[in-house]
């Protein structure tokens, strides 16, 4: 029976708070963990949330009537505590799958995480999750190669890949900086990376970059025998000046470029993925701003919202912290969105942060990267923490070398290849790490000196955001 | 004032990827690594070439994979008999994975001269 127009300010409860629902498979399903303002009843806050990222606004209008709403409208369907905090809860919200233009991460994100945060009856609001329903995820292409790509293009199989950013990030002319890459790549890592603020600046302008460095891979690749690449860093102010950057890349032969995905924006980065497929090349993606949004416990979107929004938009590697290095990073739920970049289902799991079963379909895989603030004594924890399937990166680790950044590598290089060699034996790594490492400095001069180096280097601090337990 | 240096000169080495940067391997810790590839389900797989072609896709293949094969002395005759067969040879043992269409494990064990 048709509806009468009813002009007013209702709850939103009223309409959006349906806890007899039950999701459909299809249905795009979010976690938020809500703070309210004091007095206003969870429901209320639940329903509001699910309204604001909708289809609903703060008054009746009478254009409701012309369509079906109850079809397409968002719901809330269950709250629960918040382990540990009073103030907060999680509500669970089903959106139906015709809210979203399909293969548009852009689109899911503005409606799920756009006016609603700014929303005066919360004080804080955190995307915790997504299950996104297979119906979508089939109309995304996601990784332009994925993990067994790669490895089949660059011949590295049995151990996570070695690589290291170029020091200084900046002020370098191209020749200088195509040294540092030489250096790196005859030295033994297989990848060497533009640092994120690498564009092209007065000091170094991309070509000039670009040209220097693709003779440098080439040197190494012939003088090592060995396959190597370097991020060549695409990012730039206009989609135009990306893709021209991304051709002349391929003209040089080279095997890998570079995006910054949310600095750069989802659309440029889908854009540029859908380029690397047509074109045979890799992606590696670089995660600059990341912590404005997801450091803080209360507010704002958790890393592993982002880090499934890249699997979706494309992307061969992705940064995830270290969990052992300078940077912020948890381990259980650096674990839960590792699984979510590489794995084909992630089941639900609350003690790595997982909130939903997701099924990912046949989307090929993303390798995750341990960048920064880490050295060759972390290698036994991080070749237990991450698996083969990662890219691990040492920069001040590999040039801060007292004979360079060729005796970094080398040294970085015997220390990956003793610790796989030992996992693989069925040593515990991380446990015996020390005996492992100072064996191999035996035959490695270079690793000697590196162990020396950094013997006193930690970094101990407690992460700001934990996982919600009691 | 005699000439003194800390600062070593690193020479580039040749090396065939993975374990390239590690003492050739005893007896013992070949086996190590056919039982970790065993244990994990992948199947071994012989393959050799010549050190003039080593950056090729692909190596011939020394007879087939062996699918399924549990017996790690097997799998030592075999990396034997392809070193025999072709001594000039880099010999590499792979474990591959019929999953994810990859190899889980390779590394050199003969290096051909």
């Amino acid at each position: 029976m048709a509806k009468k127009y009813d002009a007013g300010v209702k709850e939103y409860r009223d309409t959006y708070w349906t806890p007899e629902y039950v999701p459909l498979d299809s249905d795009l399903l979010a976690c938020f963990k809500c703070t309210g303002q004091e007095g206003v009843p969870r429901e209320e806050v639940a329903a509001a949330v699910a309204a604001e990222s909708s289809t609903g606004t703060w008054s009746t209008v009478w254009s409701e009537l012309l369509t079906d709403l109850d079809f397409y409208k968002g719901r809330c369907y269950r709250i629960e505590d918040v382990p540990g905090d009073k103030d907060s809860f999680y509500a669970f919200i089903a959106y139906p799958l015709d809210l979203f233009e399909e293969g548009s991460i852009t689109n899911v994100l503005t409606s799920l995480v756009g006016n609603v945060f700014g929303f005066k009856a919360l004080r804080h609001l955190r995307l915790e999750d997504i299950r996104f329903p297979l119906a979508f995820i089939k109309t995304c292409m996601g990784p332009p190669n994925g993990i067994q790509v790669e490895r089949d293009r660059m011949n590295k199989y049995g151990r996570p890949l070695l690589g290291c950013t170029i020091k200084p990030k900046l002020g370098l002319s191209g020749k200088n900086y195509g040294r540092v890459v030489y250096e790196c790549l005859r030295g033994g890592l297989d990848f060497t990376k533009d640092d994120e603020n690498i564009n092209s600046q007065p000091f170094q302008r991309w070509q000039n970059r670009f040209e220097f460095v693709a003779e440098a891979v080439k040197l190494a690749e012939q003088e090592t025998g060995e396959k190597k690449g370097h991020y060549l860093n695409c990012t730039a102010a206009t989609p135009e000046e990306m893709y021209e950057r991304a051709e002349f890349a391929k003209e040089l032969g080279q095997p890998i470029i570079m995006h910054d995905y949310i600095t750069g924006g989802f659309t440029a980065n889908t854009g540029l993925a859908k380029w690397c497929r047509k074109n045979g090349m890799l992606l590696h993606i670089h995660r600059a701003m990341h912590a404005v949004i997801d450091r803080h416990p209360k507010h704002g979107i958790h890393f592993r919202v982002l880090a499934k929004c890249l699997r979706l938009s494309g992307g061969d590697q992705l940064h995830t912290g270290t969990v052992v290095g300078k940077l912020e990073g948890d381990r259980q739920s650096t674990l839960g969105y590792i699984d979510q970049l590489r794995e084909s289902f992630v089941p639900e799991d609350r003690s790595r942060g997982n909130f939903f079963d997701q099924d990912w379909g046949s989307m090929g895989g993303v390798f995750a990267v341990a960048s920064g603030g880490i050295h060759v004594w972390h290698m036994p924890a991080l070749v237990s923490i991450f698996g083969d399937d990662s890219v691990l990166q040492f920069g001040g680790g590999t040039h801060g070398h007292p004979w360079g950044s060729a005796a970094g590598a080398a040294a970085n290089r015997v220390a990956l290849e003793a610790c796989v060699k030992a996992r693989n034996a069925g040593r515990e790594i991380e446990r015996e790490g020390r005996d492992i490492l100072l064996e191999a400095a035996k035959h490695s001069p270079e690793l000697a000196i590196a162990l020396e180096t950094w013997k006193e280097i930690k970094f101990e601090f407690d992460t700001v955001d934990k996982l919600d337990v009691n | 004032m005699p000439f003194k240096s800390t600062v070593g000169d690193y020479q580039t080495v040749a090396t065939l990827e993975t374990f390239g940067f590690l003492p050739p391997f005893t007896q013992d810790e070949i086996y190590d690594q056919i039982a970790y590839i065993i244990a994990q389900g992948w199947s071994p797989l012989v393959e050799h070439v010549h050190p003039s072609n080593s950056m090729a896709t692909y190596w011939s293949y020394w007879k087939l994979p062996f699918f399924g094969e549990k017996d790690l002395s097997v799998i030592v005759n075999e990396l034997e008999a392809c070193h025999r067969a072709y001594p000039d040879h880099h010999v590499r043992l792979v474990g591959y994975d019929a999953y994810t269409q990859s190899q889980g494990a390779c590394f050199v064990v003969f290096e051909g001269r």
